[in-house]
């Protein structure tokens, strides 16, 4: 076991969509201050378990913490009882997630896309917000894009953006959900770039990808799952130049 | 078209030029639309028309446009005018704001809460608006006293004309709301979640701003349909426009040139909504293509 706490305890996690069965009893630790990188097939729950970290997924048993804390439910003896929605926003607050998509707010500005969580999640004044929101923007290279609308901005502005207004919670842990999928290829440096950054900063963050030449790079320990099992996990070198696994060679076959 | 009309002057000129193409090195040839002479002779035609329209309209002197312009700007006129655009504007705004929770009722998980609302537009929107006002108007037969006070004073005309119109409008507006709100993506809302933001500041900062978009055009069709529609209630002597010109002629018998003072004056105000629609509308689409 790593020396450092846990950040991510999930434990025999399953989920169903109706008869499918979409996660099959997943354990994952993830430490503090690393980075994992999810890799696999289309299908086989990665975005699922992703989604169940900060409860926009229900799990159907088994348990998810961060840092310490069950999130969506609490136990009592034997029983995890669901979390009233205020208690569940709450610990999202401390969970920035970032979606394939973006989801940025297209009526609001850039700025006020950062702002927007700070001032009615955590009742920072508007002032304060707009300071922290400038710094971001800064930080991800769009500090001149502020007062510019989602809808102007390229796609990889627009995920860069969509990085600041996650951080602009302060979260403990970042949560990525294939960032680059709907990017032209040429736009998924400059993302991938941020979140490097981000890694060299020392954020906990575990992200869902198809780039394995960035899991190579960045990655602490890359996870390879199928059909909602976490097939072998391990540090890059070994999982994606020495897979033990039949399933993760063949997967790796097909993408490097 | 000729494959040689497409040809740019960096073709070298040595090679010999298609037979049906044009003499390379010349200037390009000129374009020349379509005329559309069918469409011109329509126009004549509908032109024509419109034209003795306008003069029978403007030669017949049953109009008796110096009687219009003698009662259009009269006390009579002018109250009931604001009385029907008071009733038009709380109706719009009681009307939409039932209709808003009706909307977030449709759209809830539980089934009693979808189940009321589904049950309330399909009631409303099933009896006639006429037919609505004179069941409240005699709801004193079924209710004799209501909080202790007698049914027919709780209830005087214009409190029945507002509530009549409103729960009618409601069942019109939790469609065009419901339909607002499904036309937003729903990952807007799941982003919402992800940053904790709750349920009520969900709908009031992000969904519902976007869902005005779809909701502005419909809600201004509405707007323009309740401020003709409050006329029906004329026929629960309410003070409204319409019901202020009859009154007049009732007593004049100038039947024609006070309906028309009435049909001016909906004409005027339907004019300006229309306008003011167009400027609402432009500032719903912050942040869409084009716009800034």
């Amino acid at each position: 076991m790593s020396p450092q706490p846990a950040m991510v305890e999930v434990r025999a996690v399953h989920k169903s969509f109706g008869p499918l069965d979409v996660l099959k009893g997943v354990d994952l630790r993830v430490a503090a201050g690393e980075v994992t990188v999810v890799i696999g097939p289309s299908g086989s729950g990665k975005s699922t378990l992703l989604r169940t970290l900060n409860h926009l997924e229900k799990v159907d048993s088994g348990t998810v913490a961060v840092d310490g804390t069950l999130i969506g439910y609490r136990r009592s003896g034997d029983r995890l009882y669901e979390l009233r929605e205020r208690e569940i926003l709450r610990q999202r607050t401390r969970i920035g997630f970032v979606f394939q998509d973006f989801h940025l707010f297209p009526h609001l500005t850039v700025v006020e896309n950062l702002t927007e969580a700070p001032v009615s999640a955590l009742g920072r004044s508007r002032k304060a917000a707009t300071a922290t929101a400038l710094a971001l923007l800064d930080r991800v290279g769009l500090a001149d894009k502020a007062d510019a609308y989602p809808r102007q901005l390229s796609g990889g502005q627009q995920q860069r953006v969509a990085i600041a207004r996650a951080l602009a919670l302060e979260p403990k842990l970042l949560l990525f959900d294939e960032p680059t999928s709907a990017l032209d290829p040429e736009l998924v440096g400059e993302v991938l770039d941020v979140i490097k950054d981000l890694a060299r900063r020392g954020t906990t963050m575990i992200v869902v990808t198809h780039e394995i030449g960035f899991a190579r790079e960045v990655a602490d320990t890359v996870v390879f799952m199928a059909d909602g099992r976490i097939v072998e996990q391990g540090p890059p070198g070994q999982l994606l130049d020495a897979p033990r696994e039949a399933r993760t060679r063949a997967f790796l076959a097909k993408v490097l | 078209m000729p494959s040689g009309t497409l040809r740019t002057p960096a073709v070298p000129s040595s090679a010999p030029p298609p037979a049906d193409g044009p003499p390379t090195g010349a200037a390009p040839p000129r374009v020349v639309a379509r005329r559309p002479l069918g469409q011109w002779a329509a126009a004549a035609v509908v032109l024509v028309l419109l034209g003795l329209v306008l003069r029978s309209v403007a030669g017949n002197d049953a109009f008796r446009w110096d009687l219009v312009a003698a009662y259009f700007l009269t006390t009579p006129v002018l109250n009931g005018l604001l009385l029907t655009l008071g009733l038009t504007a709380a109706v719009l705004v009681l009307g939409f704001a039932l209709g808003t929770l009706l909307a977030t009722m449709r759209l809830a998980a539980n089934p009693v809460l979808r189940g009321v609302s589904a049950g309330y537009i399909w009631l409303f929107r099933s009896v006639p608006i006429l037919v609505q006002l004179l069941f409240w108007f005699n709801i004193g037969a079924l209710y004799p006293t209501l909080l202790g006070v007698r049914t027919v004073h709780l209830l005087a005309p214009p409190v029945i004309a507002v509530l009549g119109l409103t729960l009618h409008e409601a069942a019109y507006a939790a469609e065009v709301v419901r339909a607002g709100i499904l036309s937003v993506d729903r990952g807007q809302t799941e982003a919402a979640q992800s940053l904790g933001l709750g349920r009520w500041r969900r709908l009031r900062r992000i969904v519902l701003p976007q869902a005005m978009r779809s909701i502005v055009p419909p809600a201004g069709n509405m707007l323009i349909g309740t401020l003709k529609g409050t006329s029906v209630v004329s026929m629960i002597a309410v003070n409204d426009l319409l019901y202020s010109v009859q009154l007049i002629y009732h007593r004049t018998y100038q039947v024609i040139p006070m309906l028309m003072v009435a049909t001016v004056w909906y004409v005027i105000i339907t004019s300006l909504l229309s306008v003011g629609q167009h400027y609402v509308e432009r500032r719903y689409a912050r942040g869409t293509a084009g716009a800034r």
